[in-house]
């Protein structure tokens, strides 16, 4: 198997596949209550507590839709590209399952609330653009809980009637590397949209995956099996991995693949047909009896447009063209909404390439070692702003910087204040400077001699010796000055 | 003085007015009478009990403001009603208590209304005869052994037997007329979205109204007014200004156009109902109103596409019933067999039947001939109404094709069954208000109905030309009570 | 058209109702007489009908995102078959 970064091929005897990935990504939509009913959302809730009568399918309860989510469907289309349909429908998808109280799913079929839009890809070997088929808004179901009660299955149906956005990509993923770089470009989109926290450990975002394969230079594609309910981006890779070889098997062995749902056991790392599924596949769509069909105005969209914030892709293009950084810097940048808003408020005050360094160097490693997302860095932009501000006029140098900003990780503290407390400012003073350089020429007569008679790499000798007695605090640029005045 | 249960619900509500009568009285002759009717099988469940206590406390303390001030009600079982079992006729349902209340019903209680109990019906509202009810038939108090007709049977039964002064029942595709014409009383098929369908069990979504029935017109405009309402918990629910459609009513049509549509006619029509129709006519000619003759190309073609997108819609309803949050579970080894035993068990023949053709008319590969195809046919029957409204006022058609039959007579034949309700299906699917009203009696001596049809939400036509014409035809029900 | 007793099982599994040889008997005669009647709209020309998509004469309401039912897991359970203190109980779901 070769993997190289913009090809991702399995070589099976004389033969070379492609491996074709689709995706169905499936976003909780960021609200206070669900779809269709007025229970709550919240994560983490005590076992149906959070379910209302129209969630349970009471009789004679009846659905009535989340302004709210329609807004925010409409947004993450528009965040997409994509096209808005003034008109869509919601559909009922009948099946039977312990977890789906109504005995359907209210979902949009054949009319989506969001057409055909895209998402750019920055990948190592340039960007990539993906198509998005589709975005509509669906229920989410309940929970089937199999491992407490041996005998039992127990159903929790605080997610029942959740609102969920379904994002359907073309099959235009190509490898491991671009399903990674999608599934975070596409969670960064609705993270600045604010319509997704992308949060994979508490499910707000999970994808069906489809994979298919074939011979490199084949135009059509290969028979597709649909990976369900996959819920990070590991297990994505894991299962396309499994899945496009065993399909690779399949086929070198002469057979052929069949289309079918399959699940990925995360315990064995493997895929495996779910047949039970398959009996009930047929299912039944057909508009809600109990809805409208959902009608939008362009107002109602141009209200929307004019909110909307600027884009992961916009805002790399500003950077790069305003602060003149990298393209790889920019894309580290603006990844996160809640990165991009820290540095343009550290560079407000500040020298946009001490910054840029620090944020990507210091400031990620801490927040990647504290395990932090940087909403909740413990050094505010303003100190980290400060901090480089105090480099850049001398005040410390960059070594002591480091040393201020380990402490200001435990506390936030203001920089000024540790380094007053501290004693670490930066002296700069050069009739103090001689002092301390005229005890190290003193102390080291015999050093001062063979720098004279040429070895020159001494230098850095008495540098390091006035740094040292001044406790890291001279001005390193000043003693290199004078230094060479009096060796000389 | 007559009678308590003889007196209407306009009347009963002037006298408790007046203080002529306090709502103790009217309730207790009420409970006696349903007390010594059980022969009938009108109620599923009763709260006498209930009833007797809050008529007591209305008295203490009534409010005369109220449009049915401490008047005693039954209402169909399909209407949820808090802490008090909802069975819909179904067996499936056979132990659930709500811990809701349907719109509807809460209107009543709003207005000042006690709940008697809850009717017979068809199960899940489908039948025409109440033969499909797990509870077993109702019997019409027009003749022993008579459907009262379905869904609303229980209702109509209960109604014409004098069991409740007014009740409420829902129509789906003619569950209220149809037994209004086989029992001699009136009821009223509302405009779609004029009553919130909330906390009512759900047949068929796109079709479901509830709807008043009564003994005569002005108690149904009454009945009207006070359970119709704009409710934001149903998405269908329309919102516009309810009128006082009692306070309204206006004997005078002089100069309606009055249509009269040909197809009708044409379904192998039996004399005596065609002649039942033509003394319509010549009533509402005398009064002065225009008939014109008028065309419905498409009404042949309601029956089967109202055959197709209610059982499809059906089958959606009635998945919720699985035996996992309410009502009735037969035990299986795993989840399906336990979904597949409870439902087998748990509903009757009529609607596993109708499940089955829903299902069937929208799985994989049929969905565009059937359903598809009866949603277009749907539209054409909408568009033929509204083509006719352009020259007519109303439409007068008769309300069933038949009489009330005997219990037995159609229950293998399912087809001839749903015949019943040919001249009622078509205004369901065009989402229009019709009423039934008495209109005379056929050659065995059993009631026949004449329906009047309106443009959407004119509810208030409608009620006037039934009230101009019930005045000319001055029916009376004259039912023995063989069964005390 | 003609319904036939592997379609009948067909969609008795599809509809979650068991059903069994004689009750599928009565069952493809009872259709196949209901179909017989309904498939006279194959007279009927619909190619260029829009079908009907609601009859309700409004528009879909919306509602505001507001949270307006809050615990009332005791009421939800307390008509369940089977049910613990926090959970509806069904028999073992067979993957
Ligand atoms: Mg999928
Ligand atoms: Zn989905």
């Amino acid at each position: 198997m070769s993997k190289n970064q913009s090809e991702y091929l399995i070589k099976r005897n004389n033969n070379e596949y492609e491996v074709v990935i689709g995706l169905e990504v499936h976003a909780q939509v960021l609200s206070e209550s669900k779809l269709f009913s007025s229970s709550s959302t919240k994560f983490g809730a005590e076992p149906n507590t959070q379910v209302s009568l129209v969630d349970a399918a009471f009789p004679g309860m009846l659905p009535v839709i989340n302004e709210f989510c329609i807004k925010q469907a409409v947004k993450t289309g528009i965040g997409l590209k994509a096209k808005i349909n003034k008109k869509s429908i919601f559909d009922r998808k009948n099946y039977f399952y312990a977890d789906l109280p109504q005995g359907y799913q209210i979902s949009q079929y054949k009319n989506p609330i969001v057409g055909e839009g895209s998402v750019v890809l920055d990948l190592p070997s340039g960007e990539k653009k993906i198509g998005i088929e589709r975005l509509h808004l669906e229920q989410d179901a309940g929970k089937s809980i199999h491992d407490i009660d041996p005998q039992n299955t127990l159903v929790d149906l605080n997610r029942s009637g959740v609102a969920l956005m379904e994002i359907v990509s073309k099959p235009d993923l190509r490898s491991l590397e671009e399903v990674n770089a999608y599934v975070k470009k596409l969670r960064s989109i609705m993270r600045y949209l604010g319509t997704c926290d992308g949060n994979m450990q508490e499910g707000s975002l999970r994808a069906d995956v489809n994979v298919s394969v074939r011979k490199k230079g084949q135009k059509e594609l290969g028979t597709r099996c649909e990976i369900k309910n996959v819920n990070s981006i590991k297990f994505m890779q894991m299962a396309i991995e499994y899945e496009a070889n065993r399909q690779v098997d399949v086929i070198e062995e002469g057979g052929s693949i069949d289309q079918e749902t399959r699940l990925f056991d995360t315990k064995k790392n493997q895929t495996r047909s779910m047949r039970s599924k398959e009996d009930a596949h047929d299912y039944r769509y057909f508009p809600d009896p109990d809805l409208l069909p959902l009608e939008i105005s362009d107002k109602f969209i141009d209200e929307l447009k004019k909110n909307i914030p600027e884009l992961p892709d916009e805002k790399k293009k500003r950077f790069i063209e305003k602060f003149k950084l990298s393209a790889y810097e920019a894309n580290i940048l603006v990844s996160d909404n809640e990165t991009s808003k820290y540095f343009e408020e550290v560079i407000k005050e500040s020298d946009v390439k001490i910054s840029t360094n620090w944020i990507t160097g210091e400031l990620f490693a801490l927040l990647n070692e504290k395990n932090l997302e940087i909403s909740e860095s413990p050094i505010s932009a303003k100190n980290l702003s400060k901090l480089i501000n105090l480099i850049k006029d001398g005040t410390i140098s960059g070594k002591i910087a480091k040393s201020v900003f380990e402490i200001m990780a435990d506390g936030n503290k203001d920089p000024k204040k540790i380094i007053e407390e501290k004693g670490l400012k930066q002296q700069s003073d050069p009739k103090e400077l001689e002092k301390l350089i005229d005890k190290v020429i003193n102390d080291n007569q015999d050093k001062v001699k063979e720098y004279k008679s040429g070895k020159e790499k001494l230098f850095g000798f008495f540098v390091g010796q006035t740094m040292k007695i001044s406790g890291g605090k001279a001005n390193p640029k000043l003693v290199n000055e004078i230094l060479k005045k009096k060796l000389t | 003085m007559t009678n308590i249960i003889d007196l209407t619900l306009v009347e009963l509500v002037n006298k408790i007015k007046k203080k002529e009568i306090s709502s103790k009285e009217i309730t207790k002759a009420y409970v006696d009478r349903c007390k010594k009717s059980k022969k009938l099988n009108t109620f599923i469940t009763d709260d006498f009990d209930n009833a007797l206590k809050k008529a007591d406390k209305f008295d203490k303390k009534p409010d005369f403001n109220k449009k049915l001030p401490g008047i005693p009600i039954a209402v169909k079982d399909l209407f949820c009603t808090k802490d008090l079992k909802t069975t819909a006729g179904s067996k499936i349902l056979s132990n659930f208590i709500p811990s809701y209340e349907s719109t509807v019903t809460q209107n009543l209680w709003n207005e000042g209304s006690i709940l008697l109990g809850k009717l017979n019906c068809d199960e899940f509202a489908m039948g025409s005869s109440n033969e499909t009810s797990f509870f077993g038939n109702v019997q019409s108090p027009i003749g022993k052994g008579l459907v009262p007709g379905g869904s609303s049977g229980g209702s109509a039964s209960a109604l014409s037997a004098k069991l409740t002064p007014v009740t409420v029942g829902t129509d789906t595709g003619g569950s209220i007329r149809q037994p209004a014409s086989f029992t001699g009383t009136v009821g009223l098929k509302p405009t779609y979205g004029s009553c919130s369908r909330y906390g009512i069990v759900a047949f068929a979504s796109s079709l479901d109204q509830a709807g008043p029935m009564t003994r005569n017109v002005k108690d149904c405009a009454l009945l009207f007014e006070v359970i119709s309402s704009y409710d934001n918990k149903d998405s269908t629910s329309v919102n516009f200004k309810r009128a006082n459609y009692s306070n309204k009513l206006n004997k005078s049509i002089k100069g309606k156009k009055i249509g009269i549509p040909k197809e009708y006619r044409a379904e192998g029509m039996s004399k005596e109902i065609d002649e039942l129709w033509q003394r319509g006519i010549n009533i509402v000619k005398e009064s002065g109103a225009e008939i014109l003759d008028i065309s419905l190309p498409n009404t042949k073609y309601a029956l089967p596409a109202y055959y197709i997108v209610a059982p499809a819609e059906a089958s959606s309803n009635l998945a919720r019933y699985d035996g996992v949050k309410y009502g009735f579970r037969s035990p299986g080894e795993n989840l399906i067999d336990m979904y597949e035993k409870t439902r087998s068990e748990g509903f009757g023949d009529e609607v596993k039947r109708r499940i089955m053709i829903g299902t069937y008319v929208l799985s994989s590969g049929y969905y565009d001939a059937y359903y598809l195809k009866a949603q277009k046919v749907r539209q054409l029957i909408k568009n033929d109404f509204d083509e006719v409204y352009k020259k007519v006022d109303a439409i007068l058609t008769p309300s069933t094709p038949t009489s009330a039959f005997t219990i037995g007579e159609k229950t293998n034949d399912p087809v001839s069954m749903y015949l019943n309700d040919i001249f009622t299906v078509p205004i369901n699917l065009a989402g229009l208000p019709a009423i039934s009203i008495p209109a005379g009696l056929d050659s065995k001596g059993y009631p026949l109905g004449l329906q009047i049809i309106g443009k959407a939400f004119d509810e208030q036509n409608i009620f006037n030309i039934a009230y101009s014409m019930e005045e000319k035809i001055n029916f009376k029900n004259e039912i023995k009570s063989w069964w005390m | 058209m003609t319904i036939d007793l592997k379609t009948i099982k067909h969609i008795s599994k599809l509809s979650r109702i068991s059903v069994d040889d004689e009750k599928a008997k009565k069952l493809e005669a009872d259709l196949n007489s209901i179909f017989l009647f309904i498939e006279k709209l194959n007279e009927l020309e619909t190619k260029n009908v829009e079908p009907l998509t609601s009859i309700a004469e409004t528009t879909l309401q919306l509602r505001k995102d507001e949270i307006k039912t809050h615990n009332i897991r005791e009421q939800v359970l307390k008509n369940s078959p089977d049910k613990n203190k926090d959970f509806f109980v069904v028999p073992k779901v067979v993957e």
